[in-house]
């Protein structure tokens, strides 16, 4: 029953795929992205992979859609003919497939449990995690302890890639980033459709109750700061979708984000170096505490912290960004 | 099962191949850019493929339940910052953009390089 729930997700997944490249229309190729985006969460969820189903829904199919539809309100809504030749490139592509299809027949079948993936690291991690660090999900204390320095990586990443976004769009327009004169736009955001404002207000302390609980379960169950911060910037979008720009940033301000931006991506360096001032390696924060696993949780909370500040600040930064340019 | 072992792999090659094809064929950048997401979705989707382990579950340890067998942690933990680094990274392409949008007028590739080519 799973095999078949799987095979039929995958094809979806092929036929929206087509759909997207196919279509001229920018502004459906961009609905259908959300859908495809669903449909993958739906795959990982069938994949065992909850935290990376949970990421995927409130990135790929919340934020990215939103995001995509900023750009094509300031760019153009149509593709055009390009009269080019299709293929050269389709040529290319089969001749591509082919070669990596013959080679996906030397790999394990799914679910194999003596494939090489299986053989290295994975098992320490699970039989050593309840001993090390005794938190239930293993993913969080791969992604927080076991492999912290690329974590930060990543979060330093997504930090930078926040600041070039401001850069870009950010420029011409002195003083705030964000501030300009209040218009139809921008103050009245969809309060003149009943329904979806309704509907979307109730849903919002649920979603931001749901970020939170994300949060700070993200220990024990499915969850942690890049999934929270998704859903969080999420909850906060949909109010500035419904209520207009001026009030979300009202209620979250830009000095706030700033600080969110700033303080998340310090506070993950900080718990680092604090570790080396205990006398520990740089994110080793069994020295945090005098007993080495609580240090490891304390560790873990402080800096999934820092995660979901920086990822809620950056997401929300950059959807300001689009948006102002939008309405400037 | 044995047949459709492989079956996940195939759709990853299918995907990739549609999102590079887009990429390659489209003269749109915004186009480009979807495409781009779609062959990174397929590059998410072979990881997690490969994390399954038969009769596994989710690795959430459950307390009591010694035998259970567990799904790799290790590609999910790359796969969930990537896809938070990806959207960072797509929205810098979508910044540059719009900001071609506004010094050229046009998102088509091949105007753009007209232009370039007669100033």
């Amino acid at each position: 029953m799973t095999i078949l729930l799987a095979v039929f997700l995958l094809t979806m997944l092929v036929i929206t795929a087509v759909a997207i490249v196919r279509t001229r229309d920018l502004f459906a190729a961009v609905m259908l992205l959300g859908i495809f985006s669903l449909l993958m969460a739906a795959n990982f969820f069938v994949l065992d992979a909850a935290d990376v189903a949970l990421t995927e829904a409130a990135v790929g199919a919340g934020i990215s859609t939103v995001l995509f539809l900023g750009a094509l309100a300031l760019t153009a809504a149509r593709e055009r003919e390009s009269g080019d030749s299709r293929w050269l490139p389709l040529v290319v592509v089969v001749i591509m497939a082919a070669t990596v299809v013959y080679a996906t027949f030397d790999k394990p079948a799914l679910g194999d449990p003596n494939a090489p993936v299986h053989q290295h690291v994975a098992p320490w991690y699970l039989s050593e995690t309840p001993r090390l660090i005794d938190i239930p999900n293993v993913v969080t204390a791969v992604l927080g302890s076991y492999r912290g320095y690329d974590t930060l990586g990543e979060v330093f990443v997504v930090f930078t890639a926040g600041i070039a976004v401001l850069f870009l769009l950010g420029s011409g327009r002195p003083g705030e980033l964000f501030s300009r004169p209040p218009d139809e736009l921008s103050t009245g955001g969809l309060k003149h459709h009943l329904i979806p404002r309704v509907v979307g207000k109730l849903l919002i302390p649920f979603i931001i109750l749901f970020g939170l609980y994300v949060q700070f379960h993200g220990e024990y169950g499915p969850g942690g700061g890049f999934q929270a911060g998704a859903i969080i910037a999420a909850g906060v979008i949909l109010y500035a979708l419904l209520e207009g720009e001026t009030r979300a940033l009202a209620a979250l301000p830009e000095s706030a984000l700033k600080v969110m931006v700033i303080g998340g991506a310090l506070l993950y360096t900080l718990v680092g170096v604090v570790c080396m001032l205990m006398g520990g390696n740089f994110l080793d924060y069994s020295v945090l505490s005098t007993n080495s696993v609580a240090g490891q949780q304390l560790g873990i909370i402080l800096i999934e912290a820092g995660v979901g500040l920086a990822v809620t600040g950056v997401l929300l930064s950059i959807f300001h960004a689009f948006a102002a340019r939008a309405t400037a | 099962m044995q047949l459709l072992g492989l079956y996940n792999y195939w759709v990853f090659v299918v995907l990739l191949m549609i999102g590079f094809y887009a990429v390659i064929a489209k003269s749109n950048l915004i186009k480009k850019l979807i495409g781009l997401s779609i062959f990174q979705a397929a590059v998410f989707l072979l990881y997690i493929s490969m994390d399954k382990v038969e009769g596994g579950t989710a690795p959430i340890i459950q307390a009591g339940v010694p035998d259970q067998i567990y799904s790799n942690p290790l590609p999910q933990v790359l796969i969930l910052t990537a896809i938070v680094v990806g959207i960072s990274t797509m929205a810098l392409g979508l910044a540059i953009v719009v900001r071609i949008k506004e010094a050229y007028g046009t998102i088509e590739e091949h105007e753009a390089a007209a232009m370039d080519s007669e100033a």
